[in-house]
């Protein structure tokens, strides 16, 4: 799991791996936001957590199809398929690896952003715990979206229209806790479902995730 | 070369799980699709025109209150018929039944366009009584999610090409649709307060709808569902169909 998991991030750090194109999608989305709605502070202020919570998503969501594709053209899946290691904690490894390359980077970044976006003082911490909670989720949802069409050629767009659906949860509780936390309102109970959610997800979707692969490498 | 003849018989399924055999399904359908046809329409005919023309306008919602008949009914279907893909899809998981897999596919289109019916009346009814087409209201943005669910599965169904895979893929997704739109529904309660009153039928509840309006709406509802029920069998005989058809024409290729 451990030779996994480096070769993972070997990949995805060295040259081609797509390393940081995430965070420029991030940065790059931050950017257009002010163009598009009117530079005013106040406003900028009101919807800034939503907003970088809604930017990470993007980014995590355009970074998926490297998740699998690759792996999937050059046989690596097959491999694994048949490795003593079960399935299961392949893509459990897989998505990891996926959430150290793109969602802690999107973490460190979104207080940067932050700034851009002129975010309330007491929202940067709430901001950031928020993400750092919802994250996983996302790349573990992700490696579902990714197995289901692994298959499929140009399957993009058609993994947009799977994933974002199973994204509305994690999104509604993570951006809610960031939305409180900058207003200065508490935050416990989003915060227990955002929990909730990424730690169940955790735990049951590799199960799912290795079905759909199964299938696919069938 | 001959094929040794088992001694004893494979015991033949009875029952509900026989018509997991195409065949025996296609005779059931055809022999009781009229019935379901004709049931359909006329409990249809008869709660809409009942609850159109011969019940009295609500004191405070004037005739806009009518809508409720196409409304609710077809916002029930929407929710069952994805249950009704969850269940077949567990069968197709469990058993590998094909019928079962294909009725799930079938079920998909007259789902959405439920979904869709009960978001486009809603919106009508909404906008001379909300003063707007369209609010972030919990049960409307649960249904607009519901919406996407169905989408999404459509999609799949219609990108993957071997039938097999494609219906493993689907019930797969089914599943873990089914778990996500729950945790989306109470999410969304979560998130924002509602202006949607209540639900306007249940059985534990006292107070329900007026009985005016009440029963005419019983009749389109059992309308709704006899139409669903047609419609998924019909387009499951055409989805078994479609299938033998081209079994028949891979087999000719390879002649």
């Amino acid at each position: 799991m451990k030779a996994l998991l480096a070769r993972d991030l070997a990949l995805a750090l060295r040259a081609g791996g797509g390393f940081g194109l995430g965070l420029a999608f991030f940065l790059i989305v931050t950017v257009l936001v002010p163009l598009s709605v009117g530079p005013q502070s106040e406003l900028l202020a009101r919807i800034a957590p939503g907003l970088l919570w809604l930017g990470a998503l993007l980014a995590c969501l355009l970074s998926l199809d490297r998740l699998l594709a690759l792996d999937w053209e050059d046989g690596t899946l097959d491999l694994l398929a048949t490795s003593p290691l079960p399935l299961e904690a392949a893509l459990s490894v897989k998505a990891l690896a996926h959430w150290i390359t793109t969602g802690l980077p999107l973490v460190l970044a979104a207080p940067v952003l932050g700034v851009l976006l002129n975010l309330p003082a007491p929202g940067f911490f709430w901001l950031v715990i928020s993400l750092l909670l919802g994250t996983p989720a996302l790349s573990v949802i992700g490696s579902f979206g990714a197995a289901l069409t692994v298959g499929v050629k140009r399957g993009g767009l058609l993994m947009s229209l799977l994933v974002l659906p199973l994204y509305v949860p994690t999104l509604i509780f993570g951006a809610e806790v960031a939305r409180r936390g900058a207003v200065g309102m508490e935050t416990q109970t989003p915060l227990l479902m955002l929990a909730g959610i990424t730690l169940g997800v955790i735990a049951i979707m590799p199960f799912a995730s290795a079905a759909a692969l199964r299938v696919n490498l069938r | 070369m001959s094929v040794t003849e088992p001694k004893t018989q494979p015991k033949r399924p009875s029952g509900f799980w026989s018509y997991a055999n195409p065949v025996k399904f296609l005779a059931l359908s055809e022999r009781i699709l009229p019935t379901l046809w004709w049931l359909s329409v006329i409990c249809l005919a008869v709660g809409l025109i009942w609850g159109f023309f011969f019940t009295p306008d609500d004191f405070r919602q004037g005739s806009t209150v009518k809508i409720i008949y196409l409304h609710v009914p077809s916002a029930l279907m929407a929710i069952n018929a994805w249950f009704m893909m969850l269940v077949a899809s567990l069968i197709w998981i469990v058993r590998r039944h094909h019928v079962s897999a294909l009725a799930a596919k079938a079920a998909a289109p007259v789902g959405v366009v439920m979904t869709l019916i009960a978001l486009v009346t809603g919106a009508i009814w909404g906008q001379p009584m909300w003063g707007t087409w369209w609010a972030w209201d919990p049960r409307l943005t649960s249904f607009l999610i519901l919406f996407l669910f169905y989408l999404g599965y459509i999609a799949l169904w219609e990108a993957i090409e071997d039938p097999d895979t494609a219906a493993d893929l689907t019930s797969v997704l089914c599943l873990v649709g089914s778990v996500f739109a729950v945790l989306s529904r109470y999410a969304v309660n979560f998130w924002n307060q509602g202006l949607h009153q209540g639900a306007s039928l249940s059985l534990d509840k006292e107070e329900n709808v007026a009985d005016v309006f009440y029963f005419p709406l019983l009749v389109a509802i059992a309308g709704f569902v006899l139409l669903f029920l047609a419609l998924v069998l019909y387009r499951t005989g055409t989805e078994i169909r479609l299938r033998r058809t081209r079994a028949l024409l891979a087999r000719e290729a390879r002649l």
